[in-house]
């Protein structure tokens, strides 16, 4: 009783700061300092429509290797974590659906071509490398939940990975001998604003980028797949 | 003015499923529930003209994470049977 209490009373303690917040806030009409910034002159500096992607690629490379290289170490981690044993046990499923299996067969192909569509055309709409790479695992998504035997081929996509990996850090590299500094992307030229060839190394770079998300993300599901359905008493023989 | 009404009606949801998922018994509910917030929020990013935001929402938190829970689950499942 006494904790339902006080969990509603710290409900309504929290909603009375935020509805502060919300009654001091105003819609600015002006952009601050760096935002004007931003929008005033990308298309000039990078030649990519996109803003967001300019930011996130060029102005911001460094953090976006970060984040790379945060998701890099977690896929491998998870990996090391859950490893599998070479032998599986025989696993026995409930056969999925033939509208789940039609439907995937169907979609799947769409699904990567919509994922390889959003990082490719990162510098023109909306979207970019994480959001395609994304897009790519979750077509892996309804592979596995239509087909459970599907088995992922980890060394190819381990190939992928860390290729488009090395890759990405030597365009950073090479812009800090042809360009203005690392993760520069005015090596190549940068075209006209709004074509698929313009905006320098920002559709390369996200195109690696988007390879390289979305096949950590499927080694990452693939890895949780694996694991299902092991042997458990192996596994508590260890653990104890 | 439709679209603030469609916003709040989403906010709404989303809140009602995010209640459900705190509340209800069953742990495949409250997953299915957890993903349908995510996916109501990827619309209202959408809404607030936050296109990128929504395209990932969309894809890791209602997606990604969804299915890698329902692995967990079952993972926690079998262990759970295998001891009694």
């Amino acid at each position: 009783m006494i904790r339902t209490f006080g969990i509603i009373l710290t409900l309504i303690g929290v909603a009375f700061l935020f509805f502060s917040l919300f009654l001091e806030y105003e819609t600015p009409l002006e952009l601050s300092g760096s935002a004007s910034y931003y929008a005033a002159s990308t298309a000039e500096d990078t030649g990519s429509a996109n803003l967001v992607s300019a930011i996130v690629v060029t102005y911001r490379g460094l953090d976006t290797l970060g984040e790379v290289t945060i998701l890099f170490l977690t896929s491998s981690i998870m990996s090391y974590m859950l490893k599998t044993k070479k032998a599986r046990n025989q696993r026995t499923f409930r056969e999925s659906s033939e509208l789940l299996r039609t439907a995937s067969a169907l979609l799947v192909p769409f699904i990567i071509l919509l994922g390889v569509f959003i990082f490719v055309h990162g510098h023109l709409s909306p979207g970019g490398g994480f959001q395609g790479g994304a897009v790519l695992a979750s077509a892996l998504v309804l592979l596995l939940v239509a087909d459970p035997l599907y088995t992922v081929q980890s060394r190819i996509l381990s190939v992928i990975e860390s290729s488009s990996g090395f890759l990405y850090v030597l365009l950073g590299l090479s812009g800090l001998l042809f360009g203005a500094g690392f993760l520069d992307s005015r090596v190549l030229p940068t075209g006209r604003v709004g074509e698929l060839f313009s905006a320098g190394l920002i559709p390369l770079i996200y195109i690696l980028i988007g390879l390289k998300v979305g096949t950590e993300l499927s080694n990452l599901l693939s890895v949780f797949h694996s694991v299902q359905g092991q042997d458990l008493m192996e596994d508590e023989g260890g653990a104890r | 003015m439709i679209e603030s009404i469609l916003f709040i009606v989403l906010a709404l949801l989303a809140l009602a499923s995010a209640v459900v998922a705190v509340i209800s018994k069953n742990l495949v509910t409250s997953i299915i529930s957890a993903g349908l917030v995510s996916l109501l929020a990827s619309l209202l990013y959408l809404l607030m003209s936050a296109p990128d935001v929504a395209m990932t929402e969309a894809a890791i938190g209602s997606s990604l994470a969804t299915i890698i829970f329902f692995y967990v689950l079952n993972r926690i499942r079998a262990k759970e049977d295998s001891r009694d």
